[in-house]
């Protein structure tokens, strides 16, 4: 498990105190709060899942384990841009993955990493997202880009780059 | 707040009649997948155009004595005709506008006053050349029975006034008005059966439940919509929520439940925001909480936001789920009906059967079952994809064939390949073949030849897709998502799985397949819950309809349809190649070179076979060799 200090570990305690206000202290509070840990930092750091564990008097290990068990948590950091290539089978079958390497490409990521050294990108693959009518989906940060090829999605990202530049 | 049902009547006829008074409504499809080809964009400019036009305009559906004769444009559910996106329809006309862009506002509001459709918008059959200025008359719509979808773009999904005006809420009235029995019985004898994919009566499961005596049950709606190419409950849940607000209510009334959950899978945040809307308009205006139109009946409901595992769409493992724990099924009986949720009598159903039953409850058991089979009343939505002509979202009646939808609907396949099979009810159903095509689309039809309906989703695949990499790729997302628990589930689909790599890889035997069989019928077997008992479905449907092609994969190392990267070598033709450089640069291992204006070389060493540069040669120079 990753353990990346957080710039300020009391804010993060904070956060979750607040998180088990909101939804109580049963143990059916426990997803819900890690959905709110995950959306805010976009990780579940290991400090903050024992100050869940502890809150709902639950054992870290089940914390854990539900931790470990659903797609949408992570224990690692994800890049600024979040790129998920949608992989179900509509996309499949209209070739997703030359997308998905295309990018990969793009975005210089080797030997089966997932997130560039430099923490901008993170590159996904996902079951479906539910736009099958729009084959090959992707989306960066939530925001869907449908009937992608090798190509456009390459002009996407290089597009952002631009973006990024004149901020 | 309502507070009886004759002022519900009351409500509905007056924005019915409001509704009739617009000059029009116009209607931009805010569906995820209109989204993404720039809907928002096209309302923005709608909104604009409008006001320049200084035409009464207003955000919501008006009552009569409020009705300025204006113009409504708002956001509406999906649509279903995705591929042909953003989409506009404007009411009471029907007319449909295809690929609309912030540009046009000008015209389609020019449009309403001179009463001419924007014929450049208008959908043009890409065979015939017809062009079809209503919705309803364009064949994709046309051979449609809207049920479930029925509201879906044809509403703002974000306007409970909307929703009533088309006769919402009017079932559940009538079942309150009755004894809960009877609602339990209309079900019943409705012959609603399960749309999630198993097939179960629904009236059979709530009358256990409602038999059971307990201080407090649960009504929960399955929104967990997992297999890989399906999205009507999404569009649903999206498109009209109050409909499954309403199916809940009626199904809590009938069973006695007092709480219910949503709960909505994790990739879907419009769908969770949407519900969570209608959920607090319903309890503003009465329709949930305490006293509900004055009846005495009381009801809850809670969005619960899936955390991403597929097996969560098995009903013990979404119980668990909700309970805070890891996803994992537990052996029945006892059966959810009985001990579910914190060990109360809990119906779990799904968003589509949900759907259905504000239907059954105003329109009655008789109208319900005018369509579809005898044994599988009712209509059944179909997300169509892959390489057929028109992809997204329909709604037919049960038991049209497999020819009806994939041609007459769906325009046939793309770029005017051949039809090579059907895959049918996602990672949990079969591939169906040319032999099929007359095959009926119902429940027991579908399990005769080793398939199911699953959750609707029709993939379909042309001479270019390859069958064995195809049931490899369900049996790595099976395997992926196996929970673990069942060892015949969590070996046997990745033992699967890795028999399936090898055969793509070309390093298969013919014994593999054998193998495959032997395995894929142990995993059947030893499985606890349906996604270990149906994961080696689309192997072994495959394994029997396409025999010849795994054949020629381990006996003959070839792939018929050329997709298998293990199989093929690709090599560029001198004599064509023009020295362009594209194929160098698309190459994602830098496996090409050479100097411009000269031809290029393929260094076979470094070559992952993606074909990307295959694609990107505009001269047909890249070739596979054998």
């Amino acid at each position: 498990m990753a353990s990346v200090d957080l710039q300020n570990e009391q804010s993060g305690i904070e956060f979750v105190e607040q998180s088990v206000q909101k939804w109580g202290r049963s143990p059916s509070a426990l997803i819900p709060i890690l959905q709110d840990i995950q959306q805010q930092y976009r990780y579940l750091p290991e400090q903050l899942l024992t100050h869940a564990a502890t809150a709902l008097e639950l054992p870290p290990a089940s914390v854990y384990g539900v931790a470990t068990f659903y797609a949408q948590f992570s224990l690692d950091p994800k890049g600024k841009y979040l790129i998920k290539v949608c992989d179900g089978t509509a996309c499949h079958v209209r070739k997703s993955m030359p997308v998905y390497e295309a990018i990969r490409k793009r975005v210089r990521l080797v030997d089966g990493k997932s997130t560039t050294e430099d923490m901008q990108y993170t590159v996904e693959t996902v079951s479906c997202l539910g736009a099958c009518g729009l084959a090959p989906v992707v989306t960066i940060n939530d925001k869907v880009y449908g009937q992608m090829t090798p190509d456009a999605i390459t002009a996407i990202i290089d597009m952002l780059e631009q973006q990024e530049g004149e901020v | 707040m309502i507070q009886s049902p004759a002022e519900l009547q009351n409500l509905r006829d007056r924005y019915a009649k409001g509704m009739a008074q617009q000059k029009a409504g116009i209607l931009v499809c805010a569906g995820t997948g209109c989204v993404a080809s720039g809907s928002l964009e096209v309302h923005a400019a709608l909104e604009h155009a409008l006001k320049e036009q200084g035409l009464h305009t207003s955000v919501q559906l008006l009552l009569e004595e409020e009705s300025t004769g204006g113009v409504t444009a708002v956001k509406s559910g999906c649509h279903g005709f995705c591929e042909m996106g953003p989409l506009v329809r404007i009411d009471p006309e029907g007319v449909l506008y295809t690929k609309v862009k912030p540009v046009d506002a000008a015209d389609i509001v020019a449009a309403l006053d001179n009463g001419e459709p924007v014929e450049r918008l208008l959908y043009r059959h890409p065979a015939t050349q017809q062009v079809f200025v209503k919705e309803s008359d364009i064949p994709f719509y046309k051979h449609q029975t809207r049920v479930a979808l029925a509201n879906c773009g044809h509403i703002d999904p974000n306007d409970i006034a909307a929703y009533i005006a088309k006769d919402g809420y009017q079932g559940a009235a009538n079942a309150l008005s009755r004894p809960p029995q009877d609602v339990v019985d209309n079900v019943l004898e409705a012959n609603l059966r399960g749309r999630g994919g198993g097939g179960f009566p629904a009236g059979r499961k709530w009358s256990i439940a409602a038999s059971v005596d307990a201080d407090q049950k649960y009504i929960i709606c399955n929104g967990d919509e997992g297999d890989p190419g399906a999205f009507m409950d999404r569009s649903v849940m999206e498109g009209d929520p109050h409909r499954i607000i309403e199916g809940m209510l009626i199904a809590g009334y009938a069973i006695g439940a007092s709480q219910g959950y949503i709960y909505v899978r994790a990739e879907y945040p419009l769908a969770v925001e949407r519900l969570r809307q209608a959920l607090s308009d319903a309890e503003a205006w009465g329709l949930l909480g305490d006293n509900i139109l004055g009846t005495g009946f009381s009801f809850a409901l809670h969005v619960k936001e899936g955390a991403g595992a597929f097996v969560c769409g098995e009903e013990s493992a979404l119980i668990a789920s909700i309970e805070g724990e890891r996803g994992m099924p537990r052996p029945k009986p006892p059966f959810p009906a009985v001990a579910g949720l914190w060990n109360k009598p809990t119906i779990i159903n799904n968003v589509e059967t949900l759907a259905n039953v504000p239907d059954i409850l105003r329109r009655g058991v008789d109208w319900f079952k005018n369509s579809g089979t005898p044994s599988s009343p009712g209509t059944k939505t179909f997300a169509l994809t892959g390489e057929v002509a028109n992809t997204g979202l329909i709604e037919v009646p049960m038991g049209l064939t497999v020819r009806d939808v994939v041609y007459t609907i769906g325009g046939g396949i793309r770029k005017q390949m051949a039809f090579k099979a059907v895959q049918i009810g996602g990672p949990s159903g079969g591939c169906l073949t040319e032999e099929h095509l007359d095959l009926p689309l119902d429940y027991d039809s579908l399990q005769q030849v080793g398939a199911m309906i699953g959750s609707g989703g029709l993939v379909v695949m042309n001479e270019e897709t390859c069958i064995v990499e195809v049931a490899r790729f369900f049996m790595e997302f099976t395997q992926n998502e196996s929970c673990g628990k069942c060892v015949l589930c969590r070996e046997g689909t990745r033992r699967m799985k890795e028999i399936l790599q090898r055969i793509v890889d070309g390093q298969g035997a013919e014994s593999d397949l054998g193998l495959l069989e032997e395995v894929g019928e142990s995993v059947q077997a030893g499985s606890l819950c349906g996604l270990g008992k149906t994961a080696p479905n689309p192997v072994l449907t495959t394994l029997q309809y396409f025999e010849e092609e795994y054949l020629a994969h381990v006996r003959d190392k070839r792939c018929p349809a050329g997709v298998c990267p293990g199989l093929k070598t690709f090599a560029i033709a001198a004599e064509d190649c023009v020295g362009c450089s594209k194929c160098a640069r698309v190459c994602p291992v830098d496996a090409i070179s050479g100097k411009v204006k000269e031809p290029f070389v393929i260094d076979r060493e470094a070559c992952i076979k993606c074909g990307a540069c295959v694609d990107a040669c505009k001269f047909g120079a890249v070739v596979e060799v054998a």
